[in-house]
């Protein structure tokens, strides 16, 4: 034990770590909090559709050789999430297969173009890194660590303003727009910050486990808490604590950062199952 | 008689869903003060029509225009539950509260005014013993009356109900009414869709019948 801590301090020593844990911290908190509410609308699937959208953006940026491929993936991952999230939403069996072909279709054309104007000698090394995120985030550059912390900021502090709103909204979209409240531009805004975390996420855990960060903390605290509130903030705290772990782990045992990330996330899911379980007498 | 002042009036008003139309060249007017119940069998048109004054339906043709300065924030309403209610993990405070997102612009937090207003309603809905309740843990019954309350916190001026007594039982829709009573008595515009007939006949100051789509003043 003595050994791993001073080990742990040894590589805390190191920029990119503490980046590692600032992005990861900031990263898992603001996914978490819209989690709740994606999950809760039966949007679950559309974090994962939105990060294959990145990574095909990912891609294009990469062939035209942008310089900060962000001012591109940003943008067009928006535009996809308003178009998904804030259309068809009568039917919803249409929005259904517009995720599912947005979603492979932006994966299979972004792998394309990987293939085709290739710039590197190991492109199956560098598409497993963007989708599964292996060291990204052990890679992240100052400037790169300023931007996520600027756009969680604005992530945070517009769910905090808007919390009420969109609670409303989550729960009942039709009795709030009868009453008077601008659900068009609350969903318009729901979108956009989706949006955004999921680009920031893909540094985190790579595109393919992206939803995973959004979708498990909220699914761990619904078992167990009963008040919107509750919920929200236990998914918060769900969220940190498994990235933390995560990382601390991926750090210590050499493991892929992303996977590790995602499993712990996954025993915590096993454990609030369990308790919930338990406090409802297997309800 | 007093005269009659139109809160919201509906001109050839035509709506339906993609290529079938429900309501078909409606003219109608509700009044300011009216206890107006909307009957019919199903499908006749009746949520449709509430869905078109509540604004959730755009009209495909005609128009549906709020008078006397009517605002949208001014309305309660008192939708079907969706399946996605059913198992949401929300209290009941949470939701009641949630009627004021309409009224108040940008304020994180509700005011004591507020708060106390919310508990007028769930008293009046008999749903205060379950504030800290968590709303997918309730009876059917009992759901229906905290969202009623969620309803009553936001009507200023207007009452829309979408079948309110839909699964209560007799003692609580008999609460019910009487409390639909007393609003309307304080000056309340309510607009109800019901299959409870004979209540509707008890309270009511007009019918519309969709099976007829003939309107009768009383």
């Amino acid at each position: 034990m003595p050994e791993l801590i001073e080990k742990l301090s040894f590589y805390l020593e190191f920029p990119f770590v503490r980046y590692a844990i600032i992005v990861g911290v900031l990263v898992s908190l603001c996914s978490s909090l819209l989690g709740v509410t994606l999950v809760l609308k039966r949007y679950s699937y559309i974090g994962d559709g939105l990060s294959h959208v990145a990574f095909g953006a990912l891609a294009i940026a990469s062939v035209l050789k942008l310089t900060n491929n962000m001012f591109l993936i940003l943008p067009v991952t928006i535009a996809v999430a308003i178009l998904l999230l804030c259309t068809g939403k009568d039917s919803r069996i249409k929005g259904d297969a517009a995720v599912a072909m947005v979603s492979v279709g932006a994966l299979a054309i972004g792998y394309l173009l990987m293939n085709i104007f290739s710039t590197s000698a190991n492109i199956s090394g560098d598409v497993c890194t963007t989708l599964f995120g292996s060291t990204s985030i052990l890679t992240l550059k100052q400037e790169e660590v300023y931007l996520c912390v600027v756009l969680s900021g604005i992530v945070l502090f517009s769910f905090i303003l808007f919390y009420n709103k969109i609670f409303s909204i989550t729960f009942d979209e039709n009795f709030a727009r009868a009453t008077g409240v601008n659900t068009t531009a609350f969903n318009l805004l729901i979108a956009v910050i989706v949006a955004t975390i999921i680009v920031l996420a893909m540094n985190l855990v790579g595109a393919l486990l992206v939803s995973a960060l959004v979708v498990f903390p909220a699914l761990s605290a619904m078992r167990v808490f009963k008040s919107f509130f509750s919920v929200t903030v236990a998914a918060a705290t769900i969220s940190v604590l498994c990235s933390l772990i995560g990382i601390v782990i991926a750090i210590l045992a050499g493991t892929p950062v992303g996977s590790t990330i995602v499993a712990a996330d996954i025993v915590i899911f096993g454990l609030f199952y369990l308790i919930g379980v338990a406090r409802n007498g297997g309800n | 008689m007093n005269e009659l002042i139109p809160l919201i009036t509906c001109r050839q008003l035509t709506l339906g869903y993609g290529n079938k139309d429900i309501v078909r060249d409606l003219d109608y007017d509700v009044n300011v003060g009216d206890y107006l119940c909307i009957i019919g069998r199903n499908g006749s048109g009746k949520t449709t029509f509430l869905r078109g004054l509540s604004g959730l339906l755009s009209p495909k043709s005609g128009d549906i225009e709020l008078c006397e300065g009517l605002k949208r924030s001014e309305i309660g309403y008192l939708p079907q539950m969706t399946l996605v209610q059913r198992d949401f993990p929300a209290s009941v405070e949470e939701i009641v509260l949630s009627a004021f997102q309409g009224k108040h612009r940008l304020l994180p937090f509700y005011g004591r005014a507020r708060r106390e207003r919310a508990m007028e309603c769930m008293a009046l809905t008999r749903t205060e013993s379950l504030r800290k309740s968590c709303f997918r843990e309730l009876s059917g019954g009992q759901k229906q009356r905290v969202l009623l309350a969620r309803a009553l916190c936001a009507a200023e001026r207007l009452l829309l109900l979408d079948e309110p007594v839909t699964g209560l039982d007799p003692e609580s829709s008999e609460t019910m009414y009487r409390a639909f009573k007393d609003l309307h008595k304080k000056g309340m515009t309510i607009v109800m869709v019901t299959h409870d007939v004979d209540a509707a006949l008890d309270n009511a100051t007009r019918v519309m019948n969709f099976d007829q789509i003939s309107v009768k003043g009383k």
